[in-house]
C-alpha cells in the first residue's frame, strides 16, 4: 500500500514535470543561439506590433547568431508595471522601451545600466551617433550625466482639427488658432448645437484620464509659465506644481468646459478622442503625433495639423519611449542589445517608423533622408511635429515618475470635477508631491 | 457514521493522504498570511537586497494617509450599495422563477448568464453603456430630452454606476441560493396558512423569511466577501478615477506592490484586509447557531 | 415546486418577462455590435450591416488563438491536479479517524475565509522565490489546493456507505483502489460541480494572470482583452472591444445556455457547504 502512495506521489510528480513543460516562458537558452527578450508599449493606434516584429526579423536576418523576441506589454502604465514585476520575478528583460520619464526611478532602483561605456567603446561613431539625437529628445536621457537611454519612439502633442467643420462655421482652414484667446474664440464658432440644445459637436477636445492628464497639462503649463518654466527640476527631485502660472493653466482648461462650454466636461478617456475626433463629435484634439498614420487613413474629411495654442510662449510636451538595457543580465547580452539598439535607431529606420507611425524620429540625420522627404511631400500634416520641436520640452520626469503622475492625474481630476478649485488642487498635488520626494533631497 | 479505528497506520495514511493538499494550502495560504504580516514591519522596495524593520510605521502612514481612508470608505460604501439591492433582487428574482411555467427556464437563464461571463468583459461591456454622449445610457437620457450624465467622471455617480454594474452581474448568482431556499421550504406549509387565510405578502413574512435564516445569512456572506475584494472593474472601466473616487482596497493593493512596486505597504494593506475578511467571517459565527461538526 | 401562490397575477409574468428581456440588453448590444460593421454610434439593436471582420481584425491583431491554448491548458490542469489532491483529501477526511484532524481542518478552513484572490502580494512573491513567474505553471500552483474542493467532495464521500468499501477490501482492493472504485463513481455529482465552478473560476480569472505572466505566451484570454481594450490597436474602440470580449466569453456563455441546469446546480451546491 506504500508503495502505492509512493506510485501516486511520483505520478503527481510527472504530471507537474508535463505542465512545467507545457508551462512555456522564458527558459535559459544554453544553445549557442542568443536570444533577446525585449519590452515594448504600444500607446498608438495601428499595426505596430507588427511592425517590431519586422524590425526583429530584419536584424535576425543579418545576425544569425541572434533571435529578438519582443514581447508586447500593454500601454506605458502597463509596461512600466511590467518591467517591475519582471525585475521583481528575478526574469527580466534583455532591454525594453520604456518611457523617457522613468529614467531615474530606473537608474535609481539599479533596473537599468548606464550607456556610455558602450558609447565610448565605439569611439569617433560613437560620438557622432549620441551627438545626431535632437537635442529635444536626448535631453531626457541624463541621470546624474549620465546616458541611460536612447530615444527611440518619441512623440510631441499637437493639434489636428477638422478643416471641414472650419469651412463650415466660415473659419480659414489654413489658419488655426495659434493664442489660448484664438482657441476659445475658434473653438465657440465650432461647437455645435441641435435644436434641444445638445451638443452635436464641441470644439476642443483634452484627455483627462488618470495616465493621460498630465501630459497635456504639461503643455498648457510650458505655454503659461515664465520663462518657459517646467514642471519639475532638471535633477528630477523637486516638482513645481504650485505656482500662480499653473494655476492659471489649470483654470483655463475648466473654463473651456464650464465657462465657454466648447469641451466635453468630465474625464475624457485618452483613446477615445481620435475615435470622437474621426467621428465628427469634436472639431479640435490635442493628441500625440503618433496616431497621425492612424487618423489619416480613417479621416473622411480633410483635416490639419497645428502647434499648440501658446499663451506667453510656444510650448509642447514631449513624450514617448526610449531604449533601455537591463542591469542583471551578462555582458554579452548587454553588448548584443547594443547592437540591437543601434540599428533599430539607425536614421533611415527611425525614418521609416516616423512614417508608418506618426512618431517623430529623434535623429537629425533621418530628416535628410529621401524617405522623410518624400513623406513629408505627400503628407506635409507630418512636418509640423518636428517643426514644433524647438519649443517642447520634456513632459513630468522626476524619481517616483508613476507616482508623481498619479499624483497630478488625481488632483487635476480633481478640479475637472469640481471637487476643489484650481487652486486647491494644485497646492494639494504640490503637498502631495513634496511628501513623495522628501526622501531624495 | 462508523469510522475506522484510529490507529498509527491510519495517521500516517491519513496523513499521506492530505499531504499534497496540504503543501499547497500552506505555502500559498498559510505562509503568505505570515509573510504579509511580516513584511508589513518592513520597508522593502525595488532595489533593496533585504527588506528593513521599521515598525509599524507603515500602519502610521497608512492611517494618517487621507487617500488610504478614501479607499476604505469607497470599499464599504460599494459593499453597502451592492450586497443589499443584490441580495433583495435575487430574492425577488427568486421569487419570480420559483415555479413551474412557460418560459421559466429562459428567466433562469436570463438573470444567470452574467455568471459565467468574466469580470473584465462585463466591465468593458459596461464601459461601453456608460461612456460619455455616446454611451447607451447617455443616448437614452438625450432621447428622453435629460442631459447626459457622464456618470464615469464624477464621484458622486461613479460608485453608484459600478455598484448598478454588480448588482446586474450578482442578483443572478444570489438568485440560484435562495432558489434553493425556497425550495427545501415545504408546500404544506403554505398550504396550511392559506387555510388560516393569510396568503401573498404575509405568507412571505411570516413563513418564507424566517425559513430561509440560514440562507440568507450564508448569501449575505457571500456577497459581502465577493464585493469586497472586486477588483477587475477597476483596472478596465477608471483605474480609480476621478481622484480615487472609485479606488477600492484590493486594487489600491495591487497598485502599491505592483505598480509603484512598495512590497511593505502593500503588504500592510493586504493584513488589513485580512482582518477584514476575518470580521467578516466572525460575524457569520456568531450569528449563525450551527457549529461545525467533524463528523 | 409552487409555493402556493396559486394566483399568479399576469402582471407578475409580463414584469417578469420584461426585466429577463432587459437583463439580456448588455448580451445582445456586444453580439449585436460585434458582428456589425463599426460606426461611430452606438445603438441596442444593430443599425448596420452584419460582418466577420471586427472577428477577423482583433483575432489577428492579438494572438487570442493563443491565449485560448494558455487559458484551456490553466483550466484543465488546474482541474486535474485539483482532481487529484481533493479526492484524497477529501477520503482522509470523510472516512478516516485520526490525530490532528482539527488542525486539519483549521488550515483548510483559513483558505475557505481567506481565498487567494486577496494574497496576491505575497503570492507573487513566492512564484519569484520558486522563479516560476511568466508561466502557466506559475498560474495555477497556488489553486493546486483546494478548501472548497475538499468539503465538497467529503459532504459527498460521507454518503457512501461504509459497507462499499468493507466489500472491496474484504476482495483484497487496497485503500487508493477503494477510492477510485468505490468512492470516485459515486460522486460523480460532486466532482461536475466541483468542474463546473473551478473551470469558470481560473477561465475568469483576471487580477492573478495579469501580475505573473508577461509574455504573450502565457498571457490568458482575461488578460489579452484587458490589455486590448487598454491600448489604442483598435480604431472604431467598441466594435472591436465587443469582438474581443465575444470571443473570450463565448465558450463558457454558450455552453451554459446548453447545460443550464447543471451549471446551476454546480454553483448551488458550492454554496451549501
Amino acid at each position: 500500500m506504500r508503495n502505492k502512495l509512493i506510485a501516486l506521489v511520483l505520478i503527481l510528480g510527472i504530471v507537474t514535470m508535463a505542465t512545467i513543460g507545457a508551462a512555456g516562458g522564458q527558459e535559459a537558452k544554453t544553445s549557442e543561439k542568443m536570444e533577446l527578450t525585449f519590452f515594448y508599449p504600444v500607446m498608438v493606434g495601428g499595426p505596430l506590433t507588427k511592425l517590431i516584429d519586422q524590425l526583429s526579423l530584419d536584424y535576425q536576418a543579418i545576425n544569425p547568431n541572434v533571435t529578438v523576441k519582443p514581447v508586447y506589454t500593454g500601454n506605458y502604465d502597463d509596461t512600466v508595471v511590467k518591467i517591475q514585476t519582471a525585475i521583481q520575478g528575478k526574469n527580466p528583460p534583455d532591454f525594453f522601451i520604456n518611457l523617457a520619464t522613468q529614467r531615474f526611478s530606473m537608474a535609481s532602483t539599479g533596473v537599468a545600466i548606464p550607456l556610455d561605456d558602450f558609447i565610448a567603446a565605439d569611439g569617433a561613431e560613437g560620438k557622432a551617433y549620441i551627438e545626431d539625437f535632437l537635442p529635444g529628445f536626448m535631453e531626457d536621457s541624463f541621470v546624474d550625466g549620465k546616458i541611460y537611454s536612447i530615444p527611440f519612439q518619441r512623440s510631441t502633442m499637437v493639434m489636428f482639427y477638422n478643416k471641414d467643420a472650419f469651412k463650415e462655421v466660415g473659419l480659414d482652414p489654413n489658419k488655426p488658432p495659434t493664442t489660448w484667446a484664438e482657441l476659445v474664440d475658434y473653438a465657440t464658432k465650432l461647437t455645435k448645437r441641435d435644436a434641444a440644445g445638445n451638443v452635436e459637436r464641441y470644439g476642443v477636445g483634452l484627455a483627462l484620464n488618470s495616465g493621460s492628464a498630465q501630459w497635456g497639462f504639461t503643455g498648457f503649463a510650458l505655454q503659461n509659465s515664465v520663462g518657459g518654466k517646467n514642471l519639475m527640476s532638471e535633477d528630477g527631485k523637486k516638482a513645481y506644481f504650485d505656482t500662480p502660472e499653473n494655476v492659471e493653466a489649470l483654470q483655463f482648461w475648466l473654463d473651456l468646459q464650464n465657462r465657454y462650454k466648447v469641451m466635453q466636461p468630465g474625464i475624457v478617456q485618452w483613446t477615445d478622442l481620435p475615435t470622437q475626433f474621426l467621428g465628427g463629435k469634436v472639431a479640435m484634439i490635442y493628441h500625440t503625433t503618433g496616431n497621425l498614420t492612424n487618423i489619416s487613413k480613417n479621416a473622411t474629411f480633410e483635416f490639419g495639423t497645428a502647434f499648440l495654442p501658446g499663451n506667453k510662449q510656444l510650448g509642447a510636451p514631449t513624450g514617448g519611449g526610449n531604449f533601455y538595457i537591463s542591469a542583471g543580465i551578462s555582458p554579452e547580452r548587454q553588448k548584443a542589445a547594443w547592437e540591437f539598439i543601434k540599428f533599430a535607431t539607425s536614421p533611415e529606420r527611425l525614418a521609416q517608423w516616423n512614417i508608418d507611425t506618426g512618431y517623430v524620429a529623434p535623429r537629425e540625420s533621418s530628416f535628410d533622408t529621401q524617405l522623410m522627404k518624400d513623406y513629408w511631400a505627400r503628407m506635409p500634416q507630418a512636418k509640423v511635429a518636428f517643426e514644433q520641436i524647438p519649443y517642447a520640452k520634456p513632459e513630468l520626469t522626476t524619481y517616483e515618475a508613476s507616482r508623481m503622475w498619479r499624483i497630478l492625474n488625481d488632483n487635476i481630476q480633481s478640479a475637472v470635477t469640481g471637487e476643489a478649485t484650481a487652486a486647491q488642487a494644485m497646492r494639494n498635488a504640490q503637498a502631495q508631491a513634496d511628501e513623495v520626494l522628501k526622501k531624495y533631497q | 457514521m462508523k469510522k475506522m479505528k484510529r490507529t498509527v497506520k491510519t495517521n500516517l495514511t491519513a496523513w499521506a493522504l492530505l499531504a499534497p493538499s496540504l503543501v499547497f494550502l500552506l505555502t500559498f495560504t498559510v505562509f503568505p498570511i505570515f509573510r504579509s504580516l511580516y513584511l508589513g514591519f518592513t520597508r522593502y522596495e525595488l532595489g533593496m537586497m533585504k527588506p528593513e524593520f521599521i515598525g509599524l510605521k507603515n500602519y502610521v502612514d497608512l492611517f494618517g494617509s487621507a487617500i488610504f481612508w478614501k479607499v476604505i470608505g469607497n470599499t464599504v460604501a460599494f459593499s453597502l450599495m451592492t450586497v443589499i439591492p443584490s441580495m433583495v433582487l435575487g430574492l425577488a428574482l427568486a421569487t419570480l422563477v420559483n415555479r413551474k411555467r412557460k418560459g421559466i427556464g429562459f428567466l433562469r437563464t436570463s438573470f444567470f448568464y452574467p455568471v459565467v461571463m468574466p469580470m473584465i468583459a462585463i466591465a468593458s461591456i459596461w464601459m461601453f453603456i456608460y461612456m460619455a454622449d455616446s454611451g447607451m445610457l447617455d443616448q437614452f437620457l438625450i432621447k428622453l430630452g435629460l442631459q447626459p450624465m457622464n456618470v464615469l467622471s464624477y464621484k458622486e455617480s461613479v460608485k453608484p454606476a459600478m455598484a448598478f454594474m454588480y448588482v446586474w452581474k450578482e442578483a443572478g448568482y444570489l438568485m440560484i441560493f435562495f432558489l434553493s431556499g425556497l425550495q427545501n421550504i415545504s408546500g404544506e406549509l403554505y398550504e396550511a396558512a392559506r387555510i388560516d387565510g393569510a396568503t401573498g405578502w404575509t405568507a412571505f413574512k411570516k413563513i418564507t423569511l424566517p425559513l430561509l435564516g440560514p440562507t440568507l445569512l450564508f448569501v449575505s456572506t457571500i456577497a459581502l466577501t465577493n464585493s469586497i475584494k472586486l477588483v477587475d472593474h477597476i483596472v478596465i472601466m477608471t483605474e480609480g478615477a476621478p481622484n480615487n473616487a472609485s479606488t477600492m482596497l484590493l486594487f489600491y493593493i495591487y497598485q502599491q506592490g505592483f505598480a509603484w512596486f512598495d512590497q511593505a505597504k502593500a503588504s500592510a494593506l493586504t493584513v488589513i484586509m485580512l482582518v477584514i475578511m476575518l470580521a467578516i467571517a466572525m460575524l457569520q459565527f456568531v450569528k449563525s447557531d450551527r457549529k461545525i461538526h467533524y463528523n | 415546486m409552487d409555493t402556493g401562490h396559486k394566483h399568479y397575477h399576469p402582471a407578475y409574468y409580463i414584469g417578469g418577462m420584461a426585466l429577463g428581456i432587459i437583463w439580456l440588453i448588455p448580451l445582445i448590444w456586444m453580439v449585436g455590435t460585434a458582428f456589425t460593421e463599426a460606426s461611430y454610434t452606438m445603438s441596442i439593436l444593430p443599425k448596420t450591416k452584419p460582418t466577420l471582420d471586427n472577428l477577423k481584425y482583433v483575432w489577428n491583431a492579438v494572438p487570442f488563438g493563443r491565449y485560448y491554448l494558455n487559458t484551456l491548458i490553466v483550466v484543465i490542469a488546474t482541474y486535474s491536479v485539483q482532481f487529484i489532491t481533493v479526492t484524497l483529501a477529501a477520503y482522509a477526511l470523510a472516512v478516516l479517524k485520526f490525530k490532528g484532524e482539527k488542525l486539519i481542518f483549521i488550515i483548510i478552513f483559513i483558505q475557505i475565509i481567506i481565498p487567494n484572490d486577496v494574497l496576491i502580494s505575497p503570492n507573487y512573491m513566492m512564484l519569484a522565490d520558486l522563479g516560476l513567474t511568466d508561466t502557466k505553471l506559475g498560474i495555477m500552483l497556488p489553486f493546486f489546493g483546494s478548501a472548497f474542493g475538499i468539503f465538497l467532495l467529503r459532504q459527498m464521500f460521507k454518503t457512501v456507505p461504509l459497507a462499499l468499501s468493507e466489500a472491496a477490501t474484504i476482495d483484497g482492493c487496497n485503500l487508493l483502489q477503494i477510492v477510485r472504485h468505490v468512492y470516485v463513481p459515486s460522486s460523480k455529482a460532486a466532482y461536475l460541480s466541483f468542474a463546473l465552478v473551478s473551470v469558470s473560476y481560473h477561465w475568469n480569472n483576471f487580477l492573478w494572470p495579469l501580475i505573473v505572466t508577461n509574455s504573450p505566451e502565457n498571457r490568458t484570454l482575461t488578460v489579452g482583452l484587458a490589455l486590448f481594450a487598454k491600448s489604442k490597436e483598435a480604431v472604431m474602440q467598441w466594435a472591436n472591444v465587443c469582438a474581443a470580449t465575444f470571443i473570450i466569453s463565448a465558450p463558457l456563455v454558450i455552453a451554459f445556455f446548453i447545460f443550464q441546469k447543471r451549471f446551476i446546480n454546480s454553483f448551488v451546491s458550492s454554496g451549501i457547504k
